[in-house]
């Protein structure tokens, strides 16, 4: 079994020099933890899904998904960066990343959000899902596998709040729970963002998942609520 | 003028090559019969003789990502196994209709064999059951991609499973006897699914 070491620097090590290390590693790079500590170096990192070999599914419009959750992306870290967040991305190209390479990035950036960019063409609006596992506390040494159980908490207020920000701005949003190879591998608050067509009242399509409108419009909005979820985390 | 044998020459091999038309033509017939006999000729659907009895199906909403229960007069087989693939090919049915709310292609054809065996891990003496349900590849060729939709469509096998079936507390998924990493891109099938997970929201239907 695969384990990963999550970086908690107050854990009790036997080796005084490992516990200086851990130490002073933990106030060099100080980010969150579980409980919501104060980051000094806000993080976000955005994960636009499939690329390269891994084309995903297909939408409406002909565009492939790893297009759109690309072209997502790079909006995205335009908007979080000039609000002077530190964005980190799985893939810049139509490259193919590894699933749990992904989550490597992820958990060596020592996030305070991270975000798994998808598109469908089916169902509608935003669909926003947090990890299936079971909420552990997190521990020093945790499996590879459910690596995110230990931050479940603090993925669901992180769900909550964009689901806010969202619905206040007249987005239709569905909240789910799902098992996804990558989020499940992530230590920091993780959610996978689907993003399905905008349709109108009878149903009917009024907005692609690649429209470059509608996406500008989401990662504005995104961009804001991460904003008011990096103030609450330097609330004491 | 022609010489002789060069005519001769030239009809052979207009002969020669009418005859490998012919054994071509004949073998193309031959692999197309092969074909349609190597298709699943098995019954998706049970008998009309069996009694018919109540089925409930969990069936998925793409609008609103729900699990909506829909109650179903169906004859079903005595069989648990052939029981579980007779309910599961009626719940991609509804999938599969025009006016589907989670739309599938496929239908019932979808569900090759459903088995089940003893659970993994269960208490025992409690009787909980594995259910490995074997779809086929076509139905997961035709599959939309896309988290919301695909998990969907697991989360529904599985609670309609359970709800037929109290004893199947875990479900598994192979396709055409395969393990495969995912449905159509994101739902994992590599994993055993508790049906547990998949609780249907509030309110529903019979037919």
């Amino acid at each position: 079994m695969r384990w990963i070491r999550v970086p908690s620097g107050l854990m009790v090590i036997p080796s005084i020099a490992v516990l200086a290390a851990l130490l002073a590693t933990s106030i060099a790079g100080a980010q969150s933890s579980p409980n919501g500590m104060i980051a000094q170096r806000f993080v976000v990192v955005l994960d636009a899904a499939h690329g390269g070999d891994d084309a995903g599914g297909r939408l409406a419009s002909g565009q492939v998904e790893k297009a759109a959750t690309l072209a997502l992306s790079v909006r995205l870290r335009s908007l979080l960066a000039a609000r002077g967040m530190t964005v980190v991305t799985t893939r810049e190209s139509d490259m193919t990343v590894d699933p749990e390479k992904r989550a490597d990035i992820a958990n060596h950036a020592k996030a305070a959000a991270c975000l798994s960019l998808h598109a469908t063409e089916s169902g509608a609006g935003i669909h926003i899902f947090t990890s299936s596992l079971a909420p552990l506390e997190p521990g020093l040494f945790v499996p590879w596998k459910t690596a995110q159980a230990g931050w479940i908490t603090r993925s669901l207020a992180l769900a909550g709040a964009l689901n806010s920000a969202l619905l206040k701005e007249g987005f239709n949003v569905t909240l789910s729970r799902t098992d996804l190879i990558g989020v499940d591998n992530m230590t920091c608050p993780a959610l996978a963002i689907e993003i399905a067509p905008l349709r109108g009242a009878d149903g009917k399509v009024t907005a692609e998942a690649d429209d470059a409108d509608y996406q500008a419009h989401l990662a504005n909005t995104l961009a804001t609520a991460l904003l008011a979820w990096r103030l609450e985390a330097h609330q004491p | 003028m022609i010489p002789r044998y060069q005519k001769i020459l030239f009809g052979v091999l207009l002969v020669g090559a009418l005859a490998m038309a012919g054994v071509l033509w004949h073998l193309r017939q031959r692999a197309h019969e092969r074909l349609l006999e190597g298709q699943d000729s098995a019954p998706t659907r049970a008998p009309e003789v069996a009694p018919t009895e109540q089925a409930m199906l969990l069936v998925a909403n793409d609008a609103d990502g729900s699990l909506l229960t829909q109650a179903r007069s169906l004859p079903l087989p005595a069989d648990p196994g052939a029981r579980a693939r007779v309910i599961l090919g009626n719940l991609l049915d509804v999938y599969a209709a025009p006016d589907a709310a989670h739309p599938v292609a496929g239908g019932a054809s979808g569900i090759a064999q459903v088995f089940l065996m003893p659970a993994a891990g269960g208490k025992s003496g409690s009787g909980d059951e594995l259910a490995v349900v074997n779809l086929t590849s076509n139905f997961v060729a035709s599959h939309p991609s896309g988290l919301e939709t695909e998990t969907l469509t697991v989360l529904s096998i599985c609670g309609t499973l359970h709800a037929n079936l109290p004893q199947v507390t875990q479900v598994r998924f192979l396709v055409d006897g395969q393990q495969r990493p995912n449905l159509a891109g994101h739902a994992d099938l590599t994993r055993t699914y508790l049906t547990t997970d998949a609780a249907p929201v509030a309110g529903g239907s019979s037919q």
